[in-house]
C-alpha cells in the first residue's frame, strides 16, 4: 500500500450554519490517497452536513474545498461528480426496478451526456468493474430483488465505474450482518489498493477502529479530534463522541426468582421460517434473540405480534392461552412490538411527536361520554416526553425532523403508553448513535423493573451483553443455544451465531 | 414457477394478459357466434387506434411515476382548434401541417401541466384533473362548441377518412390510419428502450431521489415528457377527428376511464417504474374487446361501465399483491429444515 502525501481532498475551516444554528463550526479534514478516514459522531454532530457539503449538495458559509489541488468555495453535485467524488448513501439510492448492470452503468452514461442506450455497452461496462473488483453478482438481476447486501455492492461498483478518487460511504454497515461487514471490509481494502481515498462514516466504534487509518470525531458541529486510528481505543472514541464516559458492562438487576411467567411460546411453527420455538419470559426479564439477518429472528417477533401468524404452536399470556391471527389479538392480549423499520412501520412521519405518542392508546382515553379526555391526553404525552428525554423544541415537532435516536424514543413512548405487559423491540438502537443507545436501554432496564417482560432482537452483541437476562440465537429458524446470566459475553454470542 | 413459465408470462405479465384475451375471446365466440367474423376482428383494431395512442402517453407518466388524466381534454382541444382555425379561415393547409398544428397545441398545454407538476412538486393527479376541467371549459368559451361536419372539415381530412389499406374479402377494413398508429407505438417502444431519456424516465419512476443523485436532470426530464405526452393526446385526437368524420368538442373527456384501465391492466405500474408498449397494447385491446362486444353476447350496455370500473380494481389489486410479494424478505432456511 503506498500512501501518497498529497492529499486528495481538503476541506478548509468549513463553517455551515441553518436558520441561526451552527451544524459546522470551522471544521477541517483531509483525505489521502489509498487512506481510509473514518467520520466519526453522534447523530446530529454534523457528520452528514459535512458529507453534504463535500458532495455539493449544500453550500457552505466559509471555508473551502480543494480536490486534486484546486480551490473552490463551494461545489455542485455535478462538479463533485466530475471531480471524482462519490457519495454512497446509507439508503443506497439505487433504482430498484432497473437491473444491476444498469444501476452501474447509469452514472457514466450520463456523465458522457449519451442520447442512446445500448443493452451491450451497459453490460460490458458493469461486467469490467465487477470483476476488478473480483466480485460475482447476477448482473441481470432487478435490484429488487437483491439482498441488502448485493445492492450494497451495485452501490459500490456504480460509484468506482466512473473512476472515483473519493469515495464517502454513508454508514455502510447498518444493515449487513457480520459477514457480509467482513466481505465489506475485503473490497474496502482493495478499493485502498487501488488508491481511492475512502471517508467511512459511522458510529460502530469496533469497525471504526478495524478498517481506519485515520480517525476524525465530530461532536455538535465541532472537530473534537483527529489522528491515526492506533491512538485510539473503543472507550477513547465513544468519549469523544458523546463528550462522557460510556459504560458497556453488564448492567442486569438480578431476577426476583418467584417472578411469574408472563410469556410462554409452545411450539411455534410457521412453515418455511421457523420451527417448533419454545420460550418464557418472566416479569422484570429482558430477553435477546440474536441470529443472523434471515435466520428467522424477526419473523418469530412478527409471528408473536400477530403480523404473519404462525402456522402452529400456542402463545400462553399469563397462564391463558390466546389465538395471536392478527395485531389485534396480539394488542389485546398485552404484547407490544417495536418493528424494525420504525420509519415506515413505527411512526406517523408528518405528525407531531404529541399525536404519535398517543396514536395506538386514543380508546384508553375515552370519557363515558364517548369523547375523549383531552386534559389526561396531555397528560400522558407530557409525561412520557420527560420521561423519555426526547431532544425536541416542543411535543407539537414534527416526527420527521427528528434524529434516528430521538424517533426511536417516539416509537417506545407511543408503546409505553399502552401499558403493555409484554414488549418486542427489533432491532431497538439500529441506527441510533452511542448515547442515544446507552439511555434507550436504561429506559428497557427501567420499565424492566417496574415487571414489564422484554423481548430485544438484535444481532448488536455490545447491546446484548449489557442487558439481557438471557440470550437465545436463532440459526435457521430454529433455536440453536441459550446463554443465561454470567455466560452472556460477546465470544459467548458471537460463537453461537457462527454455527 | 418454472422458468420457462415465468418466460411465458412477461416482465410485466403481458403473457398472463394474452391468455386472458384469448379467454374472453372464446367464451364470447361461444355466448355468440356472430362474434367469430373478420368483420368483428377489423372493428377491434379500428376502435383500439385512438385509446392506444392515448394509453401511450398516459402509460409514459406512469412509467415516471406520476398519472395523467387531462389527456382527453388536451387531445379534443388540440384538434378541434386546429379544425376550428383552418375552418374559420376557410383553408386546407394540408394533413402534416394540420397534425403539426395540433400537436403543437397539444405540447404546449402538455408543458403547462409538467411545468406545474415538475417545478412545484405537486401530485400529478390533482394537477391533471384540474387541467383537464380548464382545458375543456376553454375550449368550450374561447375556442367554440359547435359540432362540426363531415362536410365542413378540411378537405384532405375528410379525404383521409375514407382511405382503407386494405378491405378483406370476407367483411370489414383496415385503416389507413393503422400505419401512423403502429408507427408511432414502435418509436414510442425504441424510446423507451434504447435512448437515454426513456431510461431516465424508468430511473424517475424507480427512484426520483436517487436519479437526481446520480446527475439526471430531473425537472427538465419531466418537463418534456409531460409536452410528449400533450403531443401523443394532440395525435390521437387528430386520429379520432379523421375516424369519427367530424369534430365535436364535447367528445373524448369522459372516456379517460377506459383508458386508465388498459395502462394497469397492460402491467404499467401504479407505483411508477414499469410498463411496455406491448402490454398496453394488449390491455387496450382487452378493454375495447370487452367495450365492443358485451352487448353482442347479451349483457346490456348498462354493464359495461361497471365491467371497465372492475377491470381496473383488478389491474391495481394485481399490482399490489404482486408488490407485496416482491417485498417480502427472503429467508435462508434449507428445505431439508422444513422436513
Amino acid at each position: 500500500m503506498t500512501v501518497v502525501a498529497q492529499p486528495v481532498l481538503e476541506v478548509h475551516d468549513v463553517v455551515k450554519t441553518y436558520g441561526g444554528v451552527h451544524a459546522l463550526k470551522s471544521v477541517s479534514i483531509s483525505l489521502l490517497a489509498g487512506e481510509v478516514h473514518c467520520l466519526a459522531g453522534e447523530n446530529g454532530s454534523g457528520k452528514s452536513t459535512l458529507i453534504k457539503i463535500i458532495s455539493g449538495v449544500e453550500k457552505p458559509d466559509s471555508g473551502t474545498i480543494s480536490i486534486g489541488g484546486k480551490r473552490r468555495s463551494h461545489l455542485t453535485p455535478n462538479e463533485a461528480i466530475r471531480s471524482g467524488v462519490q457519495v454512497i448513501y446509507q439508503d443506497f439510492s439505487l433504482f430498484p426496478n432497473l437491473t444491476a448492470a444498469e444501476n452501474i452503468a447509469m452514472l457514466s452514461e450520463l456523465a458522457e451526456r449519451r442520447n442512446f442506450s445500448s443493452r451491450k455497452r451497459i453490460f460490458a461496462e458493469a461486467e469490467r468493474i465487477v470483476t476488478e473488483l473480483g466480485l460475482t453478482m447476477d448482473l441481470g438481476a432487478d435490484v429488487e430483488s437483491l439482498s441488502v447486501a448485493d445492492r450494497q455492492l451495485v452501490a459500490i461498483c456504480r460509484a468506482l465505474v466512473g473512476d472515483a478518487k473519493v469515495l464517502i460511504m454513508d454508514e455502510p454497515t447498518t444493515a449487513l450482518t457480520h459477514t457480509e461487514v467482513d466481505r465489506l471490509f475485503t473490497i474496502v481494502r482493495t478499493l485502498q489498493e487501488r488508491g481511492v481515498a475512502v471517508m467511512f462514516v459511522s458510529h460502530k466504534l469496533d469497525e471504526v477502529l478495524q478498517i481506519a487509518q485515520r480517525l476524525t470525531i465530530l461532536r455538535n458541529g465541532e472537530l473534537v479530534e483527529t489522528g491515526p486510528a492506533s491512538d485510539f481505543t473503543g472507550r477513547s472514541v465513544a468519549k469523544a463522541m458523546t463528550g462522557r464516559e460510556v459504560s458497556e458492562e453488564r448492567l442486569v438487576a438480578p431476577l426476583e426468582p418467584d417472578a411469574p411467567v408472563l410469556l410462554e411460546v409452545k411450539n411455534l411453527t410457521r412453515s418455511g421460517d421457523f420451527h417448533n420455538i419454545n420460550l418464557s419470559l418472566r416479569a422484570g426479564e429482558i430477553l435477546g434473540i440474536t441470529g443472523l439477518l434471515g435466520s428467522g429472528r424477526s419473523e418469530i417477533a412478527e409471528a408473536i405480534f400477530g403480523i404473519r401468524p404462525a402456522d402452529s404452536g400456542e402463545v400462553v399470556v399469563a397462564g391463558q392461552t390466546h389465538k395471536i391471527n392478527s395485531i389485534r389479538d396480539a394488542v389485546k392480549a398485552g404484547i407490544g412490538y417495536v418493528p424494525e423499520d420504525r420509519l415506515t412501520q413505527g411512526l406517523f412521519l408528518e405528525a407531531s411527536i404529541a399525536d404519535n405518542i398517543v396514536a395506538s392508546s386514543l380508546d384508553s382515553y375515552r370519557a363515558k361520554s364517548g369523547l375523549l379526555n383531552t386534559k389526561r391526553i396531555q397528560e400522558s404525552i407530557a409525561e412520557l416526553f420527560k420521561r423519555l428525554r426526547i431532544q425536541a423544541p416542543s411535543v407539537t415537532a414534527m416526527v420527521h425532523s427528528l434524529s434516528g435516536g430521538n424517533a426511536q424514543r417516539v416509537v417506545l413512548a407511543k408503546w409505553l403508553d399502552r401499558k403493555p405487559s409484554i414488549l418486542v423491540l427489533n432491532g431497538p438502537t439500529v441506527g441510533v448513535d452511542i448515547g442515544s443507545k446507552e439511555e434507550i436501554l436504561g429506559i428497557l432496564r427501567e420499565q424492566a423493573a417496574t415487571g414489564m417482560g422484554i423481548i430485544v432482537i438484535s444481532d448488536d452483541i455490545p447491546e446484548l451483553v449489557s442487558s439481557c437476562h438471557r440470550v437465545l440465537t436463532v440459526y435457521k429458524g430454529r433455536i440453536v443455544s441459550e446463554l443465561v446470566g454470567d455466560d452472556i459475553h460477546a465470544d459467548g454470542i458471537q460463537e453461537g451465531l457462527a454455527v | 414457477m418454472s422458468a420457462t413459465l415465468r418466460r411465458l408470462r412477461g416482465a410485466n405479465n403481458e403473457g398472463l394478459l394474452v391468455a386472458v384475451i384469448i379467454v374472453v375471446a372464446v367464451a364470447m365466440s361461444i355466448a355468440s357466434p356472430a362474434f367469430l367474423s373478420s368483420g368483428t376482428f377489423f372493428a377491434l383494431v379500428r376502435s383500439s387506434m385512438v385509446p392506444l395512442i392515448f394509453a401511450l402517453g398516459v402509460m409514459l407518466i406512469m412509467i415516471s411515476g406520476g398519472i395523467d388524466v387531462s389527456f382527453p381534454a388536451i387531445a379534443i382541444f388540440a384538434a378541434y382548434t386546429t379544425v376550428k382555425w383552418s375552418v374559420d379561415g376557410n383553408l386546407d393547409p394540408g394533413l402534416v401541417l394540420i397534425f403539426v398544428i395540433a400537436m403543437v397545441v397539444g405540447g404546449l398545454l402538455g408543458l403547462f401541466n409538467g411545468v406545474v407538476i415538475a417545478r412545484f412538486r405537486l401530485p400529478t393527479l390533482i394537477v391533471t384533473l384540474g387541467t383537464l376541467t380548464m382545458y375543456k371549459g376553454i375550449l368550450l368559451t374561447y375556442i367554440g362548441s359547435l359540432y362540426i361536419s363531415a362536410g365542413e372539415l378540411p378537405g384532405s381530412v375528410t379525404t383521409l377518412s375514407d382511405v382503407h389499406l386494405w378491405d378483406a374479402p370476407s367483411g370489414g377494413y383496415l385503416h389507413f390510419m393503422v400505419v401512423p398508429v403502429v408507427l408511432v407505438a414502435v418509436l414510442i417502444a425504441v424510446m423507451l428502450r434504447w435512448t437515454l431519456f426513456g431510461r431516465s424516465i424508468f430511473a424517475i419512476g424507480g427512484d426520483t431521489e436517487a436519479a437526481r443523485r446520480v446527475g439526471i436532470r430531473v425537472v427538465r426530464t419531466q418537463v418534456w415528457l409531460y409536452v410528449l405526452a400533450g403531443g401523443l393526446a394532440a395525435f390521437g385526437g387528430m386520429v379520432f377527428v379523421i375516424l369519427g368524420k367530424n369534430a365535436n368538442p364535447q367528445s373524448i373527456v369522459g372516456t379517460e376511464l377506459d383508458i386508465i384501465a388498459a395502462v394497469v391492466l397492460g402491467g404499467a405500474s401504479i407505483f411508477g417504474g414499469r410498463g411496455s408498449v406491448f402490454g398496453t397494447m394488449l390491455g387496450v385491446v382487452l378493454v375495447q374487446l370487452i367495450n365492443n362486444n358485451l352487448v353482442l353476447v347479451g349483457i346490456p350496455s348498462t354493464w359495461q361501465r361497471a365491467v371497465v370500473g372492475i377491470l381496473l380494481l383488478l389491474g391495481v389489486t394485481a399490482q399490489a399483491l404482486g408488490r407485496a410479494g416482491a417485498n417480502k424478505r427472503p429467508v435462508m432456511i434449507e428445505k431439508e429444515a422444513e422436513a
